[in-house]
């Protein structure tokens, strides 16, 4: 095993970052919608979100001179910064209560729930994974999810 | 028509739909989705600086293709519980990608239905798999 994460990484393991507000718009889910070529009406007209629409809906929203030359803010925000600096999006489990509606002014909180490193074909790679816990306005949880990112 | 729990079983096929990004599209998702990162449309950068052979189609679009397979087959018939999907290999602006599924358990009586979904290249290599629990209202 390459041996790049370090203890300091390992402590940002179950820390809880700042709660994110979002309030979510008809109009942006009608984009999101045009975006990923919906065919239902109720996604169209933004009545209702695509699960997928979570997808960032929490991300870091950095000024561009802090984004890096690749066009990520990754190592500019809070979390861990990491030894390798290409990323990709590993993957999503969700577990809804109910869709996203306009309307909803929505709080995420965010952590980090496991770091591990792995081999792969063309070198090593860090996969970092967190839990966001989606409530709405009224304190209900909305939904869960646990997303992996890859960085190599 | 509305799905109906007792008229479906194990091994049962989602629809099939076939996707085939644009420049345009991708352009649109990302910034839909707020995604500034240059693999998916700086050419130059792309193939250049990060190595790949073209333009990068979005993971997570691929995982929208298969919660749309799930959404587009329940429609109004019930409610989706649990949806997951990963990235297990890359794709390209120029490729045209099949996403589907099929039923893989059903538990009568509590109406749920579990499916796995995926996302197929031309090789018919899956690129992104994925997997559903949904409640049926009958």
């Amino acid at each position: 095993m390459a041996g790049l994460l370090t203890d300091e990484h390992r402590a940002w393991i179950g820390r809880e970052e700042a709660p994110i507000h979002v309030e979510v718009s008809r109009r942006d889910i009608v984009k999101y919608a045009i975006a990923t070529e919906q065919t239902q009406q109720k996604y169209l007209r933004g009545d209702e979100a695509p699960p997928m629409f979570i997808f960032n809906l929490f991300g870091a929203l950095r000024p561009i001179a802090e984004l890096r030359s690749d066009g990520l803010s990754r190592g500019s925000g809070s979390g861990p910064k990491l030894p390798l600096q290409r990323v990709m999006a590993g993957g999503i489990e969700l577990v809804m209560q109910r869709p996203i509606r306009p309307g909803d002014r929505l709080t995420g909180v965010q952590r980090v729930v496991d770091m591990y490193e792995k081999q792969g074909s063309q070198g090593p790679l860090i996969f970092t994974v967190r839990a966001l816990r989606v409530t709405d306005a009224t304190g209900a949880l909305v939904l869960e999810e646990i997303q992996t990112g890859i960085a190599r | 028509m509305t799905l109906r729990i007792a008229d479906l079983k194990v091994g049962d096929a989602l629809p099939e739909r076939s996707h085939t990004p644009t420049n345009v599209s991708l352009f649109l998702y990302n910034a839909s989705v707020w995604n500034p990162h240059r693999i998916h449309y700086d050419e130059t950068y792309t193939t250049q600086v990060e190595r790949h052979p073209a333009i990068v189609i979005d993971g997570p679009l691929q995982g929208d293709w298969l919660a749309q397979c799930v959404a587009n087959w329940l429609a109004d018939g019930g409610t989706l519980l649990r949806f997951s999907y990963s990235n297990r290999k890359a794709t390209y602006l120029g490729e045209t990608l099949v996403s589907g599924g099929r039923i893989t358990a059903i538990d009568v009586a509590k109406r749920l239905v579990t499916v796995e979904l995926f996302v197929r290249n031309a090789n018919g290599d899956v690129t992104s798999p994925g997997a559903a629990t949904v409640e049926l209202r009958e």
